[in-house]
């Protein structure tokens, strides 16, 4: 009884929901597209495919949580960390796009609802944990491994309850609201548990050995300065 | 390497469906897909009707129906979900062999089972016959922003980067003793996915500037054609125009 077994597929949730969510995706996808081509630079450009080809492995590992119930990683704190908000969010959205198209694993007509809660909903509340919690927390690989454990146990949990809400807005069938969404949540507190910790043991070998590599991190830098051009 | 980066679930086959240009079928899927989704989940001849039509397709794709059975299993989660739903729905029931069904949850049942099979089906046609560099050179004609397509590029090199060096690393360990599997042996395996990413960067870094250094200014090189005929358009509109096709009949004899 899960949505994320794959992502959702077509018939779940009603046409006219669907469509709406597909307005949704591309209006907030156009946003990031003109913010990412800012941040998209010889360095960035292969981290986005790695961080894009690293989640499309990660999300081919299904947790079988109950029989009939599964889910797998999502990977958008992850992306966020490593590469920004912006391309993060695209990051997630072609791996969407590209399993929905090469591997049928999810409706061709859901793809709004996907990228909606996935791309989008889990990227974003994922994003903003980690800018909040980064000013508090040691800016070091320590403080980076927790930030990312803890944003990515919630923006899963948050992904899983966008769907909750596309399926009170056209689910097809009548299943109970409250039932849905604490199964949705339950199943996927476990899933954020599995995300943080490969999350977190990623991140903070990035930060130990490349920090330059951490677009999370940028913001703290210290610019450098050269010493003849300071003398 | 040079095999093209097919995928697993291409099906390497000289059938007619594969020559198609990859923006051809793209649109042709979607449409189909949407035509099916809208389709009243009453109109149980219609649903007849797009699996006759997708199996017509398959026999042209020359694309063994088992495989795509076996393939189609993905699905299963959802079937799952549909059979509960008639045991859990509300409204009106019926008894059927001892048992009280709700009738809209029969009807929910049938409605997901059906397009998401469909849409299972139609989706693993496309894949079966369009390689990953197909499909991107696709989506880069039909206009989606280059961003998109350079990611997934690079996602689709770096794939295979990510598994090589994963081998690498597990034979290295291997080959010095250690073979991690219980759980109190978990940071083995969180400090190997820490520097597979790492090792996986680096190596994928030198890929890019290589490829920078050969030209590469963010979209791949258009080699055969440009634009894919007309004659291939008017081909593949048959799929969602017969299917819509169907389900206007079927509403009108209803």
């Amino acid at each position: 009884m899960d949505a994320q077994a794959m992502h959702i597929a077509n018939g779940i949730v009603n046409g006219p929901v669907s469509a709406i969510f597909v307005v949704v995706a591309v209006a907030v996808l156009a946003v990031c597209v003109v913010k990412a081509r800012a941040d998209l630079d010889d360095r960035l450009a292969p981290m986005a495919g790695l961080v894009a080809a690293f989640i499309f492995a990660v999300q081919m590992l299904n947790f079988q949580v109950l029989p009939g119930v599964s889910g797998h990683l999502l990977g958008g704190t992850l992306a966020v960390i490593l590469v920004g908000p912006w391309v993060g969010a695209l990051c997630v959205s072609t791996v969407l796009i590209v399993q929905c198209l090469l591997f049928a694993d999810g409706g061709l007509t859901a793809i709004g609802l996907n990228i909606t809660n996935m791309a989008l909903l889990g990227t974003a509340a994922g994003y903003l944990l980690v800018a909040g919690l980064l000013r508090v927390l040691p800016k070091n690989p320590g403080g980076l491994g927790v930030t990312a454990f803890i944003a990515s146990v919630v923006s899963v949990v948050v992904a899983s309850q966008g769907f909750v809400l596309e399926y009170a807005l056209g689910g097809t069938t009548q299943l109970s609201l409250p039932w849905i969404s604490g199964t949705m949540a339950g199943t996927h507190v476990l899933i954020g548990i599995g995300e943080g910790l490969i999350a977190a043991t990623t991140v903070a070998t990035v930060a130990r050995v490349r920090p330059d590599l951490v677009y999370a991190l940028r913001r703290f830098r210290k610019p450098v300065v050269l010493e003849e051009a300071a003398a | 390497m040079g095999a093209g980066h097919a995928h697993p679930l291409y099906l390497d086959r000289a059938g007619r469906v594969h020559r198609l240009a990859a923006e051809v079928k793209i649109v042709a899927v979607l449409l189909f897909t949407i035509v099916v989704v809208l389709t009243p989940p009453t109109s149980f001849w219609a649903f007849l009707g797009y699996f006759v039509l997708l199996a017509a397709v398959s026999v042209a794709a020359a694309i063994p129906p088992l495989w795509l059975l076996k393939r189609a299993t993905i699905e299963l989660p959802f079937v799952l979900l549909a059979v509960a739903l008639p045991f859990l729905g509300h409204g009106e029931r019926v008894d059927w062999l001892g048992m009280s069904l709700s009738i809209e949850g029969l009807h929910g049942a049938w409605n997901i089972f059906a397009k998401g099979t469909l849409g299972v089906l139609a989706s693993l046609m496309l894949a079966a016959t369009t390689t990953m560099r197909d499909l991107i050179l696709g989506l880069d004609r039909l206009r989606v922003p280059s961003v998109f397509t350079q990611i997934a590029t690079f996602m689709l090199r770096y794939i295979d980067v990510l598994a090589d060096d994963a081998r690498r690393m597990r034979i290295a360990r291997l080959s010095r003793g250690y073979d991690p599997r219980f759980l109190w042996q978990v940071k083995a395996f969180a400090v190997g996915v820490g520097s597979l990413f790492l090792r996986s960067y680096e190596r994928g870094e030198r890929v890019y500037l290589a490829m920078v250094s050969r030209g590469y200014t963010g979209r791949l090189p258009h080699v055969a054609r440009d634009r894919a005929p007309a004659g291939q358009w008017a081909v593949s509109a048959a799929l969602p125009i017969v299917s819509a096709g169907i389900a206007i009949a079927a509403a009108v004899l209803a």
